[in-house]
């Protein structure tokens, strides 16, 4: 359940293709739209996981960002600061990312980015991180033009049973 | 390499470059250079001009075109290596080939040369000089 709403500190603009776009935190019914923007921009509806998010959220576990434009949602992200796991020092992970396609290559993505990385300083964490598909070479286009590059950590995986 | 360092040098550069200037800086061979620019006119990706004040020019799109698009212009079939065969063995070791080929493609195919000139200038914002 999303408790936060009203004007957010540090709301940002920027003008886009098509009008202002202004960076706030998540509010009451905002997850509606950012569940089906999800499964637009990713191909697969998953209300449980973001409803999740938007409980973390509420609970001060997580970041949750949208960007508005004329009041529409047609961006997101959800961020939150973890510590120690798998050895790392304190860090900024961004969990997801995704922008309207119609709104892409307007500075949508990197509003967000912006956004949820002034938080992460704020938090006083050195380093922010992600994780992605090898093969989404789009999203890892995005990521790299922000600056972000290969870090020290490598994910490792192993078949146990065939899915199908 | 030597094409992509071509690639980024043009785009870096408000002004055309020869290839006379561009092999004198990097110290490599006019010729090659030449060959190489050339190749990448042909492509889309640069202009060049002959003669007196000639030279070339970027003319791509920098936010678009990636490393692994240059290096696929002078090695088509980058993303396919040859496949191995010689039995279970010298399978594994072509599955480990193609996880470090895999890495190796989705570097290339998602850093823009827009990319490299910013990281580039965040870097030389951080340490002048």
């Amino acid at each position: 359940m999303v408790t936060r709403t009203g004007p957010s500190r540090g709301a940002r603009r920027a003008a886009a293709t098509d009008g202002a776009i202004m960076i706030d935190t998540l509010r009451s019914g905002d997850l509606p739209a950012v569940i089906a923007l999800d499964a637009r921009v990713t191909g697969s509806r998953k209300p449980e996981v973001w409803r999740g998010f938007s409980q973390a959220f509420g609970a001060d576990q997580l970041i949750f960002l949208v960007a508005r434009a004329a009041g529409a949602v047609v961006g997101y992200t959800v961020g939150g600061v973890r510590s120690w796991e798998f050895g790392s020092p304190p860090a900024g992970w961004i969990f997801a990312v995704g922008v309207a396609p119609e709104q892409r290559e307007s500075g949508v993505g990197s509003l967000l980015f912006a956004a949820m990385t002034e938080r992460f300083t704020a938090s006083k964490v050195a380093f922010v991180r992600t994780m992605l598909h090898v093969d989404d070479h789009l999203l890892m286009s995005f990521f790299r033009s922000q600056g972000m590059t290969a870090g020290p950590f490598v994910e490792l995986e192993m078949t146990l049973h065939d899915p199908a | 390499m030597n094409a992509i360092i071509a690639v980024i040098e043009l785009a870096a550069s408000d002004n055309q470059k020869t290839a006379a200037e561009l092999a004198s800086t990097h110290n490599i061979s006019q010729h090659h250079l030449a060959k190489v620019l050339r190749t990448l006119a042909q492509a889309g990706i640069v202009s060049s001009a002959r003669g007196p004040g000639g030279g070339c020019v970027f003319t791509a799109n920098a936010k678009r075109l990636t490393l692994g698009d240059v290096i696929e212009i002078f090695e088509p079939g980058l993303a396919s290596g040859p496949p191995l065969s010689g039995g279970v063995f010298v399978d594994e070791v072509g599955r480990m080939l193609a996880e470090i080929d895999r890495i190796t493609l989705a570097t290339l195919r998602s850093v823009t040369i827009q990319t490299v000139l910013n990281n580039a200038r965040r870097r030389l914002a951080v340490t002048p000089g």
